[in-house]
Parts: C-alpha cells; structure tokens; sequence
C-alpha cells in the first residue's frame, strides 16, 4: 500500500471540487473494496476524500412516489427500509444475497455501484491486465487460463471481466437513476443502464462518470409492483460472487423485466429481451444472450441463466 | 515405557475424567481472543520490527537481478535481504520440496525471494512493492496432467500386485472400469504462517505456528547450520493446519534470516494472497478404477491405478494407498504415478492420500454395487475384510466397519431412502441419499512429558506436543487427571515449546494417541516419585481425590511435598503394533438436494459413524469428526485450487476466490462413535479421528447427487458446471 493523505468531506460539491482539484484523489465509502485494492497495489491513490459524513444517509420519498436513497446508506440499512422491502423487495433480496453481514454493514450504495471486477487476474499486480494496466494484455484470455467466473456478453477481446455487484442488478431490473454532482458543481442524472460502459478497447474506463464527479443518490422510480424476485447461484449458499443472478420482476399479464449478473461488464438487460417474458425463459435468453461469447470454462453460464429464470418462472 | 503387548485391563478401563464429555480447556482464551497465536505474541520480544516478504512472480527460472535501493530508502526500512546475496541454504527438511529462501533459483510462483524489514507492517509492505527483480524465464513445460496420465496408463512396472488382477478382470462376470478426477485442494487454515525470530547470542528462538516441533527445531538447525539444542521453537496454539505446518515455511527463514541482519528480533506473517502459492496443496489425481466381481457381489478383482502432479522430488498425492487394505478381493493391482510438473510444492494435506483416494474409490463401490443391483451397505460388507488383504496372515488390529455401515444405515433411515435414481422430488428439489466408506490408518509414534507436582498439588504437564485447534490440551489434561487422581481443571498443560520433552506432534491423526500414551508414561513415572519421595510401594498406593492413598491414609497431593516432584518418561511403540494393520474405519450418509433448475447442491443432513478405538473426550473428538465432514462438503461441493496451466500457478488468491463451505450449507450433522477398544494401538486403547471425519464425506456426497438427478459426475468438484447439461428438464 502507498502512503496517502486523507481528508473528510463537509459537502457533496465540496467533495467533487476537491477530487477534481487533486490529482488520483479518490473518494472512500465504506472502504471494503476500495482498502483491499490499496493493500495490493491495484489501486494506487494519493489522496482520499472520504463521503460517508456529507448529508446522504437517508432515503427519502420522491415527488413521483419513488424513493431517493443517499450515496452513502449502508447495503444493510437500503436493504432493510420497510418501503423498499415492501414496494421493491427485488432490491431487498438482491442486497442481501451479497458479501456477509458485516461488509453489507460498511458498504454504501454507491460504493456497490462503483466496486471493482473480481477477475484473479486483476487482483494479481504480477499478471497482465488491461483493466489493471492497460496494455498489458489480459491474463484471463490466455489459453490455459481460470475464466470459469467471468463474463460471457458484453465482454471484449480486451478483457471478459463481469461487474460483480448484486444490489446494481435489481437496480437494473427497477430503472434506477443515478445522480451526482459534478466537480464544477452541477448535478446530472445518468440511468443505470448508462452508468457502466462496456469494455472495448478501454476496460479500464468502467463507468460513464467524469473524474471527480461524485454520485450523490440513486433514485427509484415509483413502485412497479409485480412479482419480484433475486435469484443468485453459486458454488455456496453465502458469501460467494454470482456465477449467474437473475432479477426479475413479472406483472401479472406476464410481461416484465429481466437483469442478469454475474454474465456482464455491466448489470445486464435487453428491452428485446423483456418483451419475450410472456414466451418463457428460453425465448428470453435467445434474446437476452444473443452475441454470448463464453470461454470454454464458463459457457455453462448460458445453460445456467436460462434454466435459473426458467425456475422463478415456475416453468416445467 | 515400552508398549511391546497390547494393553490388558487397566484404569482406563474404568476411567472417570478420559472418555468423557470435557469441553475445551483452552476454550475460553479462544473466544475471548486472548489465546497467543505467533504473529501477535509481542511480549515475547523486546523491539520487534515488521519483515515482509516479496516473491516471485514466475514459476520456474532464475533472478538475474534485484534492485533494492529504492526500498532501503523508504521511511522506516531497516534492511531488504534478497535470496541471491544470501545465497543458497541448505534444504530444511527432505519433506520440504521446494525451497524456501536462498540463491537464484526460482522453483514456484511466490517463493520467497526478499523479505524487507522495518519499524512497521506499512512500512515494510509499501516497500516490499518498491524491489524491482528481473527473471530469466524457463520454459514451465506441459502442466497437463490428462496428457501425462495417457503417457503413462499402461505402464504397470512395479506395480503392486496380489493373485492375477487381468484375467480375474477379465473372467468376472460383473465389472466396472471407471476414471475419476480430484483438483489441487488448498489447506486454506485461518492462521496463515507467521513467525517471530530472535538471535541471541547465536542461539535462535522462533515463535511460530507449526504441528511438529522437534520437525521445526530440527529443520531451522539444518537451514541455519545450528545445534539443535541452540534453537527454541515454540509454538501453543495453532490457528489451524491440516498439514501446511508440518514443516517449516518461509515464514519462519524469512524471519530468522532477517532477525539475525538487523540483529533485533523480527516477525513476518505470510500474507492472505501469497498463502496458495508460496506454502504447500494437496495434488490433483486422475484415478482409473476396475473392480470385478461374482454376480452375487464378491469381489474377485480390484485395481486402483492413478497419477498425480508433482514437483521434482515430491511426492504428489498418494491416492491408491487405502485400496491396498480397505477392500476383499484375491486379485489386486494397485499402482501411482507421479507427473513432475513445474507447480508449487505439493504436499501432506489433511488425510494426504485416502482424502483424494476415498474421493475416487468410493464412487466406484457405489457404481458397482448399482452394476450389480445391490444395496451399497450390502456390497461394502460383503466385500469386508478381517486381515489385509495382500498379506492375510496379517490381522487388522481391530476393524468393526461393518458395525459402521450397519449402524449408520439404521440410524440414517437408510431402509427408507430414495432408491431410483431422479425419482424424489421436494418442491425445487431432487432428493437424494448417498453412503461412503471411511478408511484411514491409526499410526502411533513416540511421545514424550514431563509432569510436574507443585507443592501446592497443582500437575502440570509439560510436552512438546501441540494443539492445532483439536483438543489436545484437554485430552492430555484428562488423561495425567486419570492417573494420578485429580480433575481435569486440576491439571495445566504446557505445549509446544521445544525445550520440553519430544512428543509425537500432531499430523497423520496420529497426535491424540501417542501423546496422551506418552503423558500417561510420564504420570506413570510420576506415581513413581511420588512412592519413592514417601517411601512407599508403588503397588500399595491408589490416587484418587486429589490425594494418595496408602493402606492407612490419604495424603492430599497439596502439601505432600515442600518442593516439587518432577517426573518424565516417554511412551515407545514396540515392532508388535506393525505385525497387524491398525486403522479406523467410518462410513458415512448424507442426503441431499439438487435444485432442478439449476443444480444447485445443498446439503440436508449428515451423519458420520466412526471405528476409532477409545474416544478419549466425545465433546473435541465430534468437534474433529464434525470439522472434517465439513472439510469432505467443500472437496465435494466447491473446493477447487485451479490451474492456471499456461504459467503454473494457482490464481485464486483468497478465502473469496477458493470457498470452502460456510455455514449456511452445512446441515444437522450427526457423529456416533462406536464404543471400540483397539489394545493393539496404546496403553489407552485409543486412535485417531481428525482425519478420518474427512475420508469418504466427498464420495458420499458425490453419491447422493447421483442419487438424486440419476447423472453421474466422476470429476470433482461437483459443481454444477459438470452436468447442467445432462439434467432432466425440470
Ligand atoms: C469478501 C467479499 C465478498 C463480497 N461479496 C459480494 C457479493 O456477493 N455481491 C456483491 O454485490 N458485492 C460483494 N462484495 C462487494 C461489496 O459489496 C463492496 O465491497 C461494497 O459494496 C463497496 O462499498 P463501499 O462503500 O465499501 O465502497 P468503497 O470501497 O468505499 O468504494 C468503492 C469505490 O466507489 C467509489 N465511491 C465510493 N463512494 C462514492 C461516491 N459517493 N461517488 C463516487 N464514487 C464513490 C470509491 O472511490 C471506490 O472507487 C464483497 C466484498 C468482499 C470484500
Ligand atoms: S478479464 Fe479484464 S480484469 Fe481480467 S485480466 Fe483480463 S483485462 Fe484484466
């Protein structure tokens, strides 16, 4: 880990003109992903400007009947909220399908938002990496190498690593908006479909964010009603990062809205995709999956999304 | 004292504190945090300074250069010791494969090529990150171990053979031919290695977490061209092993070669990321099983042929041993290969050997007994054994696995399970029912204590003896109450410290037996000093009551002396113990359910029967037995130490990135232990459990999947990646 200095934030716009004004400066939430980085040398900033005591711990209601949940609500506290287990228990469970207890207790929303990939490779500063050092090449792409967690769409031939979050997937599935502030001072929404970019030839730009730009909410729409559900598989009942999750939240005319995790740079969803839900799992992952590239290792995950949104459709 | 016959009636007979229900001793330090575990013993040592290590990044080749002026000048930094000016050191141990520090040469991905000493932990890691080091590369080779098992499958020169294998093989009406595949497991132990180092004087102390202390004091004498009597190895408590810590690691020569530059003492603790590739793992197998038998179950022919990797001069992962012995059968070919393969050093992991071979073996014995259209409790205790099977004049000491089977079938319900493959089914789930046998040897080594009576009557123990976390403190403390007439709380015990008396350590499941014979010889002796310091017959005297008994008073032991009674002795197991095959036997049942959709395994219940001769204390030997089921649900279910095949290491680098199971997926487990006596093993009649709650739990599991969804899978993990293709539709 490099020496840094490290200061608290008073304000939201404070804290964006203080990012931008120091060079790899870096805001701190709850610190479960960002520290881990640090100890390793992944990531490497001077300065960190820590947001969890500028005003954004509370949820409240909107105008349009939706909630605004402060950047900094702990993973525990959002999942929690009596108004978002009752109007988007999707969210509930997916929050809590996510790291243990104690991390969920430290880690903000938009700090899940921005966690990083967890590809071996990046974590091994000794790799090459083209998220980590771009350039380098990417470790998980060599013959021979461990792919059988990353990504299967969206991915590139740069880098196949997947978003790891829960919480953003169903944030997907409801149409979140984020919010921020930018270091100048001004405010922009970004739909969550917008806030994660794809790869490309640039895996280590993740996000659609401008340096020193600071999320200050994410907003939900009004309750969208539906069955909801989070369903997450893995090698172990807790604790574990998704091989496939899927969001899903179905009306009763059968129509709705499907978010994919664990197969992505990003939270995935296709509005072509959607509009198959009422034709079953089979005709949704044609759509949802179309252009899949998996690796020998991990192709099971297009076996695995359909059949796991085949079960929350209680088909067969 | 000679143990040359087995034991006859003695007070363990009629024992009052040994066998029974005694929660740990050392408990309360544990779940107050207050138990000294090495990296945090800073009272040990004046001035402690922090070494952290920097490895290398290839997996085979050698350093052409080491820059370290960048590091030495970082706030804090004492010194950088790199390998190359150290220069090679002689090999700790011949059970050490890989070397752990010194010279060029670069024989694994992570071996210790610099440690970095200075004032803090930050200071030294920051630094660490500032050694730049240039390689020359060597060419890895194949890392392809189906490759290297093709090469080799036929070769069947000494081979290990009874009667006429193939063309029993051949003429059996009933066969199997069947392969299976284990991974590289990762011991994964919360404690990672750590070590404080002090020299004083030319003599060297090590606080360490290590299983085997005269091992360790013997192995750090050789790397540092010491006397053995001028080093100190302490170690009491161990913050978990399964065999990682049966040698020395670079930890403690890190330490030790740092302490001794910077002439103060020095800690190092191998970081979380390092521990996969800088220690040790259990080998990957690829394991070819042939069984032939009688259409009415009787096996005629076995073989058990297998490879595993292996670094050059390593071992692998002896998969076959446990065939040699477990089954019937006049006709037997049993074979190992080694694949030398340019992979950080394998090596003794939990039940090294029956562990990966049960995996394997008794998957085969389910496949038979279904080819055969037996149930398979009937199958194993057909196929039963009473003396070894390559050497029948040779008896097994004690072997009740019959009892096992048929008691755990009873208490399982197994009458009851799901007997058609796919055919039950529980909402989402397929249910299904699965059994393994259990085999695991019983050694017993010398082992040495020294007990001491306080004038105050108080009993100290003394031996170099350890506790990984099993119970051993408890179980020695119960076993010098027995004999010399106190409670357990009585007694103190004092382990892992090089200056008391060489003990049998802990490894092979071989701990609890040799020392709690060893503390018995010493409380032997100790009755002994008593009798003599009263002048009496040792015959004529009884212990009880915290007090001695002669033929006309009771002498409490509080006051019986002015200054303490010292006493020692060692137990030495006599060549009669090897005319017989002495080992523990369980079998196991599990239930399962395997989500339909998507394959998901979850365990529902678990029980373990086990044939282990005396149970020295119920409460620590089910704690064992129970720590190993869930160990056998993570080989089965998850546990996969994967290959990076085109540079020749292991990327996951974490307890997120290789799971073992959590809580939540373990089930009600339930242990019953026989009530066995094996008079062959020691003066208690006492064997071992910790690793033979982990053989056979993987292949039951695996059994039961099958059960449920009616798809065999012969590769482990289990995970559902291996057969999401073949499942029903749900
Ligand atoms: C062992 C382990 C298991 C885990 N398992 C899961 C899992 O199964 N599912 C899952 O979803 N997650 C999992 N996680 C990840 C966990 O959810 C994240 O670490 C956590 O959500 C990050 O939140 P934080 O507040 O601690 O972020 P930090 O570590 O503080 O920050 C993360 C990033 O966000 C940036 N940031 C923080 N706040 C803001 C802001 N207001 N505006 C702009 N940038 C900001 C930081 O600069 C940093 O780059 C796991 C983590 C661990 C350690
Ligand atoms: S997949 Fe992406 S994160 Fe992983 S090694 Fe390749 S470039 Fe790096």
């Amino acid at each position: 880990m490099r020496s840094f200095s490290y200061e608290r934030a008073v304000d939201p716009a404070q804290a964006a003109a203080r990012a931008a004004e120091i060079p790899d400066a870096k805001f701190i939430g709850g610190g479960t992903n960002l520290l881990d980085l640090m100890k390793l040398e992944i990531e490497t900033p001077i300065h960190l400007i820590d947001v969890r005591d500028i005003g954004l711990t509370e949820i409240t209601e909107t105008e349009e009947g939706g909630l605004r949940i402060g950047a900094q609500v702990t993973n525990t506290d959002l999942s929690a909220d009596s108004r978002v287990r009752r109007d988007y228990p999707v969210l509930t469970r997916a929050i809590a399908a996510g790291a243990s207890g104690q991390i969920r207790n430290k880690a903000t929303t938009a700090g899940n938002l921005l966690q990083r990939t967890r590809c071996p490779y990046f974590y091994d500063p000794a790799q090459p990496c083209n998220k980590r050092a771009p350039g380098s090449g990417c470790g998980a792409l060599t013959e021979g190498a461990f792919s059988r967690q990353l990504g299967v769409i969206g991915t590139s031939e740069t880098c196949i690593a997947t978003h790891p979050s829960d919480m953003a997937v169903a944030m997907r599935a409801l149409d979140a908006v984020v919010e921020t502030v930018t270091p100048n001072g001004m405010t922009r929404r970004i739909a969550i479909e917008d806030l994660h970019v794809l790869p490309g030839q640039t895996p280590e730009q993740e996000t659609a964010l401008m340096p020193g730009e600071l999320i200050t909410h994410v907003v939900l729409p009004a309750p969208v009603g539906g069955q909801q559900a989070y369903h997450k598989v893995r090698d172990r009942s807790s604790y574990a990062f998704a091989l496939v999750s899927v969001a899903l939240i179905q009306q009763a005319d059968g129509t709705g809205a499907v978010a994919l995790g664990g197969v992505a740079p990003k939270p995935w969803r296709r509005a072509e995709a959607d509009a198959e839900l009422p034709n079953g799992s089979r005709a949704v992952m044609a759509r949802l999956l179309e252009g899949a590239s998996p690796t020998e290792e991990n192709a099971f995950k297009l076996t695995l999304a359909e059949r796991t949104l085949a079960a929350m459709l209680k088909e067969g | 004292m000679q143990f040359n016959t087995p034991a006859g009636q003695n007070l363990f007979d009629d024992a009052k504190v040994v066998g029974k229900p005694t929660t740990r001793i050392d408990g309360p330090l544990k779940v107050t945090g207050t138990a000294p575990y090495a990296y945090e013993r800073h009272d040990v040592a004046e001035g402690q300074l922090v070494g952290y290590p920097v490895l290398a990044t290839i997996a085979k080749g050698r350093i052409t250069s080491m820059d370290t002026d960048t590091a030495k000048a970082m706030p804090g930094v004492l010194d950088v010791i790199t390998a190359p000016e150290v220069g090679e050191m002689p090999s700790p141990s011949d059970m050490n494969v890989a070397p752990l520090f010194g010279g060029k040469e670069i024989a694994q991905y992570h071996q210790a090529i610099a440690v970095v000493v200075a004032e803090t932990f930050e200071q030294a890691r920051a630094a660490a990150a500032k050694v730049q080091t240039e390689y020359e590369v060597d060419e890895i080779g194949s890392l392809d171990l189906q490759a290297a098992w093709e090469d080799v499958m036929d070769d069947r020169s000494d081979a290990t053979r009874v009667g006429d294998f193939e063309a029993a093989f051949e003429s059996a009406p009933v066969t199997i031919d069947k392969t299976y595949t284990t991974p590289s497991h990762s011991h994964a132990m919360m404690e990672p290695p750590a070590s404080i180092a002090q020299w004083d004087d030319g003599k060297l102390t090590v606080w360490t977490s290590n299983q085997m202390i005269e091992w360790a004091q013997a192995a750090l004498a050789k790397t540092f061209e010491l006397d053995a009597e001028d080093v100190r190895v302490d170690s009491p408590y161990i913050g978990g092993g399964f065999g990682v810590k049966l040698f020395v690691r670079s930890d403690a020569i890190l330490a030790a070669q740092a302490a001794r530059r910077v002439g103060q003492a020095v800690k190092v603790a191998m970081p979380r990321p390092m521990v996969m590739n800088n220690t040790a793992h259990r080998a990957s197998t690829i394991q070819r099983i042939r069984i032939g038998a009688t259409r009415d179950g009787q096996i005629t022919a076995i073989a058990h042929e297998a490879i595993s990797h292996a670094m050059e001069g390593g071992s692998g992962e002896n998969a076959i041993g446990q065939t040699r012995q477990f089954y019937a059968g006049d006709n037997r070919l049993i074979k190992m290969h080694l694949a030398t393969m340019a992979l950080p050093e394998e090596n003794a992991m939990r039940a090294p050997g029956e562990a990966a071979g049960l995996m394997a073996l008794e998957i085969a014995m389910d496949e038979m007994a279904e080819e055969l259209g037996m149930d398979p409790v009937a199958f194993r205790v057909m196929n039963d054994t009473q003396v070894d099977p390559e050497d029948p004049d040779k008896p097994f000491s004690e072997r009740n696995f019959v009892e096992c089977l048929e008691r755990g079938a009873d208490a399982f319900g197994w009458a009851d399970r799901n007997t058609a493959p796919g055919a039950t089914r529980d909402g989402d789930w397929l249910i299904g029912h699965g059994l393994a046998g259990a085999y695991r040897g019983g050694p017993a080594m010398a082992s040495g204590a020294r007990i001491r009576l306080t004038p105050q009557g108080q009993v100290i123990v003394e031996t170099a003896m350890t506790d990984i976390g099993t119970g051993s403190y408890t179980i020695l403390a119960q076993t010098a109450a027995e004999v010399l007439g106190v409670t357990a709380e009585d007694v103190e015990v004092r382990l892992g410290d090089s200056s008391y008396p060489d003990s049998a350590g802990s490894g092979g499941q071989w701990g609890a037996a040799s020392s709690t014979a060893g503390v018995y010889a010493a409380a032997v002796a100790m009755r002994q000093a008593i009798a003599d310091h009263l002048g009496k017959d040792v015959e004529d005297l009884s212990f009880e009551d915290a007090s001695v008994r002669t033929t006309d008073k009771q002498i409490p032991l509080a006051g019986l002396s002015d200054t303490e009674i010292v006493a020692e002795d060692s137990i030495e197991f006599g060549d009669f113990r090897s005319e017989q095959v002495v080992s523990t036997f369980g079998a196991h049942f599990v239930e399962v359910g395997v989500n339909a959709y998507t394959g998901e395994t979850r365990l529902r219940r678990m029980l373990a029967v086990c044939d282990a001769g005396r149970i020295l204390n119920p409460i620590t030997a089910r704690s064992q037995v129970i720590g190993g089921m869930v160990m056998g649900v993570g080989a089965a279910l998850m546990e996969d130490a994967a290959i990076d095949t085109a540079r020749g290491f292991f990327p996951a680098h974490d307890l997120a990135g290789y799971e073992v199971p959590v809580h939540a997926d373990i089930p009600a487990q339930e242990v019953i232990f026989l009530d066995t006596l094996d008079p062959a093993s020691t003066p208690l009649k006492a064997k071992g459990v910790g690793e033979l709650g982990l053989c056979g739990v993987a292949a039951a599991v695996a059994n039961a999947v099958y059960n449920a969804t009616g798809v065999r899978v012969r590769d482990y993990p289990v995970t559902l990646d291996r057969f999401i293709d073949r499942l029903p539709s749900a």
